[in-house]
């Protein structure tokens, strides 16, 4: 007669205590496993490590060669000509320049649709258009560089602008304010949505309307949500490169006029990338001096993005 | 007393019904600003087509390669190139992404190392696409001496999309419920074997999407390969990966110059002539393509897996 005990001693005649005993070759495998995937995880770190050592080391050389100063204060940028001039502020200014064309389109279209989406508008609408909406996030921006100079220069220069060059900030400005609407909204939405419902309650309660629930109260809940999401905006108008470089023109300009064209600091670096660039050169030198400003003013603004929200927090 | 506190009543009624003119105002006023986000999205479309359509359905436009006259010109070197391209980011990207986020989500003490790799992890996926570029042109090009590669565009690409996957990863773990793991430690397993064996087979489906919306991203991303001075006019195809003799498979290609699809696209962009125009419309058109199909593919999967979970 097999009786359940017998079978377990016949299977497993060693004591319980050494069966579920120490293993070092099991042990020593979960190490290396562990450890193989911190190094996997530590990649994330090397990366930025790797971004600020390359950005500095390379453009050293270019700031031994021109001084802090000139490259401040200048207003001239024709590194490549035989009277060269190092002013980073044209290309400076065509950044700000675009980038406010575009938060000027991103920021009411994307908050309004936010606020419509979470507090306005049905599941069924929610779910039609929000993937319309993330489609529009993904659309290579090469494709929209194509737009803006293709179809929207014309089609301002057949209507309001008639005198509009057929390089102009404008019209790249505007083309990357709808690129940017998905990136705003969708985070917007995201900080409405973890509004806790009694607010909106205890506010409807009191007689308010939708309008005035949404505004009043949604909103400044969860402003510091909403920040974050024009401080992503910003940063993506400032980094975005193939619609400025297509639609805005290749020519530093030192202008504060949207209707002109000019070349901002991404659009330079493609520039020179497209032509012959010798390792060590001065075009070399430039585009990593270039970059650093770009990635230090993005820091700035996302410092202060940072400062703004957690001023602004509210506690539930 | 009863009749003031019934017209009392009756003013706040109107005061509300005021108020609620609004309501209808914004409501409009929401729809007005989503429509110029799809219309934007249809005109391109539309603009796109009706400007392409006679290059993009012509087979020679597949089948040719790169050419002064505008209308022999074709994308063949193009969509060879990010194939491979693509193929080496994807080979690279994920096993380190969601290596990475099995870490992070399963094995990462509560520490600050950890603290500082996700914070890294965070800011990397703001980081301008183009600086990414400078990286590779500084440190794949020139420091590793890899050259103007397609395994340097691809590791490039990889860099930029890490981000992407291990976010897809952790949030794809994360929805595993702990009981599972728990049941598993409760017989004996190690913490790999909980992995192996039950955490990774739950959330491949969501990790995928992941990878599928990384790539699709990848596959559009033009500055950072102009940057590491990828050529916009190839006039040939990489070796072949496939070989009639042994070993039959060579990787010599890795190393060859190369173009992709949307640098084609931006070299016919800047052209002057407008018949070269037509052309980046097509190209456009077969990028947006691909772009739509992998998106929609990962909407269809994440659609698929919500109506399978059983937990």
């Amino acid at each position: 007669m097999n009786s359940p005990a017998q079978i377990m001693n016949e299977d497993f005649s060693l004591p319980v205590s050494s069966r579920l005993a120490f293993r070092f070759s099991r042990h020593i495998r979960e190490r290396i496993i562990e450890f193989i995937l911190l190094l996997a995880a530590s990649i994330a770190v090397l990366t930025t490590l790797a971004i600020v050592v390359i950005l500095v080391y390379e453009s050293l050389p270019f700031f031994q060669h021109v001084s802090l100063k000139d490259f401040l204060t200048d207003t001239q940028w024709t590194p490549l000509f035989d009277d060269a001039h190092y002013g980073i502020m044209p290309l400076v200014a065509g950044t700000l320049v675009t980038t406010g064309v575009a938060l000027s389109v991103a920021i009411p279209l994307g908050t309004i649709i936010a606020i419509y989406l979470s507090e306005f508008a049905s599941h069924k609408v929610r779910e039609t258009v929000k993937p319309f909406l993330e489609l529009l996030g993904a659309v290579p921006t090469i494709v929209f560089g194509y737009f803006a100079l293709v179809f929207v220069t014309p089609l301002l220069q057949s209507t309001i602008l008639p005198n509009l060059p057929g390089f102009n900030m404008l019209s790249a400005g505007l083309v990357m304010g709808v690129m940017i609407i998905p990136y705003v909204s969708s985070l917007s939405e995201d900080a409405m949505h973890a509004v806790p419902m009694h607010m909106r309650e205890a506010s409807y309660a009191m007689g308010a309307t939708r309008f005035q629930t949404a505004f009043r109260v949604v909103t400044p809940a969860a402003f510091s949500g909403i920040a974050a999401a024009y401080i992503l905006g910003i940063s993506r108008a400032m980094g975005e490169t193939m619609v400025v470089a297509v639609a805005a023109g290749m020519q530093a300009n030192m202008t504060w006029n949207p209707m002109e064209p000019a070349e901002t600091m991404t659009a330079y670096i493609v520039q020179v990338s497209l032509g012959d660039l010798p390792h060590g050169s001065i075009g070399y030198q430039t585009i990593f001096a270039v970059g650093l400003t770009l990635i230090l003013m993005t820091l700035v603004f996302n410092i202060m993005g940072f400062l703004l929200t957690r001023r602004f927090r509210e506690r539930y | 007393m009863a009749a003031n506190n019934e017209q009392h009543i009756q003013e706040i009624r109107a005061l509300i019904k005021k108020h609620k003119i609004w309501d209808k105002v914004f409501a409009i006023v929401g729809l007005l600003a989503m429509l110029v986000g799809v219309t934007t999205l249809i005109v391109l479309f539309a603009n796109l087509a009706i400007d392409g359509a006679p290059r993009l359905l012509s087979w020679d436009f597949y089948t040719s390669f790169p050419s002064r006259r505008a209308s022999s010109a074709g994308i063949l070197s193009a969509w060879v190139g990010t194939t491979l391209v693509m193929l080496v980011t994807a080979i690279s990207a994920v096993p380190i992404g969601v290596a990475a986020g099995i870490y992070l989500e399963e094995y990462a003490p509560k520490n600050w190392m950890t603290a500082i790799i996700e914070i890294n992890v965070t800011n990397l996926a703001g980081v301008p696409s183009i600086v990414y570029g400078l990286l590779a042109l500084g440190l794949f090009v020139y420091q590793f001496g890899l050259g103007q590669s397609i395994l340097a565009a691809g590791l490039t690409l990889a860099l930029l999309i890490l981000p992407v996957v291990i976010v897809a990863t952790r949030e794809a773990i994360r929805s595993i419920p702990q009981a599972i793991r728990e049941a598993a430690y409760a017989v004996g397993s190690t913490r790999w074997q909980v992995v192996h064996d039950h955490v990774l087979p739950y959330s491949t489906g969501g990790i995928l999407t992941g990878v599928i919306i990384g790539l699709s991203r990848a596959i559009g991303e033009t500055a950072p390969i102009i940057t590491i001075g990828a050529l916009t006019f190839i006039a040939f195809l990489p070796d072949s990966p496939f070989k009639g003799e042994f070993p039959y498979i060579s990787f010599d290609w890795i190393m060859a110059p190369f173009t992709v699809m949307p640098i084609q696209m931006f070299s016919w962009t800047s052209r002057p002539e407008e018949e070269f125009q037509f052309n980046a419309a097509a190209a456009g058109l077969v990028l947006l393509g691909m772009t739509l199909l992998m998106n929609a593919l990962a909407i269809y999967l994440r659609y698929r897996i919500r109506r399978n979970i059983k937990w």
